[in-house]
């Protein structure tokens, strides 16, 4: 079997088998599987609505996804996708809610202060490893807390005065649409689907189509052969870092300036960027694949939302189907090793 | 405010922060080590916390005052069950470790809220009736100063727990055991060539963390929180890796960076209360942790190198 084949197999089997395990979990402990599924796609697609909050979940699940996914084409991993999207959130939301400006300026500069924002948070650990040759993971989970302990300072203290949450962004720097509102039956989606799957072409022609895309994905290659060939290993880690950290921005802006309007004091993470890895994953790092692996997830999240009400079951029991996908797709050795043997049984 | 007064907040505040993170910071030691990632830490707390939480709960009419040391064995075995996924998928079946360890944070946080909704069928457990309670120990307590500022209205875990950071650096730097376990994690390859099993060795490892961890997330339950939900642990893991690293990767150095970022956790708690700190903004203290962690990587505070096998899995005949 061809590698292009298993490349799209192997996630299909994970997803299945983390579909099979679910099912199993609900057997086993008396829950009807059946009116679960059922609930779940009728939360995802029965209505309009429902719909309509598919894609606007969709949206930051791609651009984290994206984030994850460029990172990882050029050799890092970015855990602090969820540290960034908390920055680019607050960046977006204090454009939004400090200057009073006419729309085709205010949002398109809320947005980049959110990309700006991200890839600063991003910039500090491409930074590190290309200097100090700091490992990105364990800096980038310690940005995450710091991101969420400063942005909640940054709320209580400069944003509002001692208050859980900033004021609503102005009308000029809102993604909302009433045109979209109205079409999906009132739910929350907004442009910002647009912006994201604009940013999947952008990376896919920067990685693909230009020469500064190569030597990226060269460096995630072989850092050695790179230098050797006169690439400037630190500079393209600290770039990869950067641009990454800018579409994990964005998805902070998505929600921002899109689903909610406003920054709110947070006791934990969002979920977003830690999702991100997930859509990256079963996406195989591809831009076709993450729009894929980012509906699913979108879907699965949302359609969970109506299981405890119409089925009863609880919703959590979506968590556990995509911790298992994320993790029989990592060990796609053991599935890829059994296709291997199914596929040689085939030919003799 | 005396200086002994604010002492006699700080320091049994310290301990009782500091406990859970020994604990898994110890986990993480034995894991790393012995060569394999473990991003994990923070699920594996997470099922230990909600083991504990439930265990005691359901058996405290049974077993009274020995209730919270029987759920922390229950943790204990949980964590343990739970890391096998960790070690079955970075060791045997090779896939990057970091992803492993991210799939067991999303499986354990959405696993026990599955089951504190199914259990209970409501998203948070009770609180439990009989947790670690605050102790005056006998006769340490009695030692002039010390006594009181160490030893009284203390909690037995905490002591537990530094005694464990001893036993796991007398386990890694004196005995056989830990000299294989090492010794994979730095160079599997010349300890494969030595007769050691190096896939047993990090099977070892991995499930000595959770077991370590679950304890961990089984102490913060029965003595801080008091009860389950979706934030009952939120980041407690993923310090106990920043204190594993700040630590150097030695059990004693995590003890005493856990021990630290215990007081910076207390403090950012309690700080407002105490008059040298008042106009301070608690945030420095909140990511004061965290951001230690990143400069000693850097190397401004000491360089911290890991074992230099760490994250590679172990493919014999590779070179």
């Amino acid at each position: 079997m061809s590698n292009r084949m298993k490349n799209i197999i192997v996630p299909l089997v994970a997803v299945l088998l983390g579909v099979l395990v679910g099912t199993i979990i609900m057997i086993a402990t008396g829950y009807n599987a059946g009116a679960a599924f059922i609930a779940l796609w009728n939360g995802a697609f029965g209505e309009i609505y429902y719909s309509g909050e598919v894609v606007r979940q969709v949206t930051p699940y791609i651009l984290a996804g994206l984030a994850v996914a460029f990172a990882f084409r050029t050799g890092l991993f970015n855990i602090g996708v969820e540290g960034q999207l908390i920055v680019g959130w607050l960046a977006a939301v204090w454009v939004g809610v400090a200057f009073d400006l006419p729309k085709v300026i205010h949002l398109p500069l809320a947005v980049l202060a959110a990309a700006a924002a991200g890839a600063f948070w991003g910039f500090i650990p491409g930074l590190l490893k290309a200097k100090f040759k700091v490992h990105e993971v364990i800096v980038t989970i310690m940005m995450n807390y710091v991101a969420l302990h400063v942005t909640n300072y940054f709320i209580r203290t400069v944003l509002s005065d001692k208050s859980d949450r900033t004021e609503m962004i102005s009308e000029s720097s809102s993604l909302r649409s009433p045109f979209l509102e109205g079409l999906t039956d009132y739910s929350r989606l907004h442009w910002g689907i647009l912006i994201a799957l604009t940013c999947v072409f952008i990376m896919w022609f920067l990685l693909e189509k230009t020469s500064k895309g190569y030597e990226l994905r060269a460096v995630g290659f072989n850092q050695h052969a790179s230098e050797y060939a006169g690439m400037n290993v630190s500079r393209n880690i600290i770039l990869s870092m950067v641009i990454s950290g800018a579409f994990a921005g964005l998805a902070g802006a998505m929600e921002g300036l899109g689903t909610f309007g406003y920054a709110a004091i947070k006791g934990g993470f969002t979920g977003v960027g830690f999702d991100g890895i997930a859509v990256a994953l079963l996406g195989g790092n591809g831009p076709i694949g993450i729009i894929f692996a980012a509906l699913l997830f979108g879907s699965l999240k949302v359609g969970a939302l109506n299981m405890p009400l119409e089925a009863g079951v609880p919703n959590e029991l979506v968590d556990i189907i995509i911790a298992l996908i994320v993790f029989f797709v990592a060990a796609s050795y053991m599935i890829r090793i059994f296709i291997d043997r199914i596929s040689k049984k085939g030919v003799k | 405010m005396g200086l002994m007064e604010i002492l006699l907040i700080i320091i049994p505040s310290t301990l009782l922060w500091a406990a859970p993170l020994i604990f898994t910071g110890l986990g993480g030691n034995f894991s790393e080590s012995s060569g394999v990632v473990n991003i994990g830490l923070e699920g594996l707390m997470v099922i230990g916390a909600f083991t504990a939480i439930v265990f005691n709960l359901t058996f405290v009419d049974v077993l009274g005052s020995w209730t919270p040391w029987v759920a922390l064995l229950a943790a204990m075995v949980v964590g343990a069950l739970l890391s096998i996924f960790h070690a079955v998928a970075s060791i045997t079946f090779r896939s990057d470790q970091v992803v492993s360890g991210v799939a067991i944070n999303l499986l354990a946080i959405g696993a026990a809220l599955f089951l504190v909704k199914f259990i209970y069928g409501k998203g948070q457990t009770d609180i439990i009736q009989k947790g670690f309670s605050k102790i005056d120990i006998p006769f340490l307590s009695d030692i002039p100063v010390i006594g009181k500022l160490l030893f009284s209205n203390t909690y037995y875990t905490s002591f537990v727990a530094i005694a464990v950071a001893f036993l796991a650096w007398f386990v890694m730097f004196k005995t056989p055991f830990g000299l294989r376990l090492r010794a994979v994690g730095e160079h599997p390859m010349a300890a494969d060539t030595m007769g050691i099993n190096v896939t047993r060795m990090r099977y070892i490892g991995v499930l000595i963390s959770g077991a370590l961890a679950g304890i961990g997330g089984g102490v913060y339950a029965q003595s801080i929180s008091s009860d389950f939900g979706h934030a009952t642990i939120s980041g407690q893991g993923f310090m106990a890796l920043a204190a594993l690293i700040f630590g150097k990767w030695h059990p004693l150095g995590v003890m005493g960076a856990a021990l630290f970022f215990g007081f910076a956790q207390s403090l950012s708690i309690i700080g407002s209360s105490l008059p040298f700190l008042e106009n301070i903004p608690n945030v420095y203290l909140l990511i004061a942790p965290y951001v230690l962690t990143i400069l000693a990587l850097t190397g401004f505070i000491g360089r911290a190198d890991a074992p230099k096998a760490s994250g590679t899995p172990y493919i014999k005949g590779n070179r």
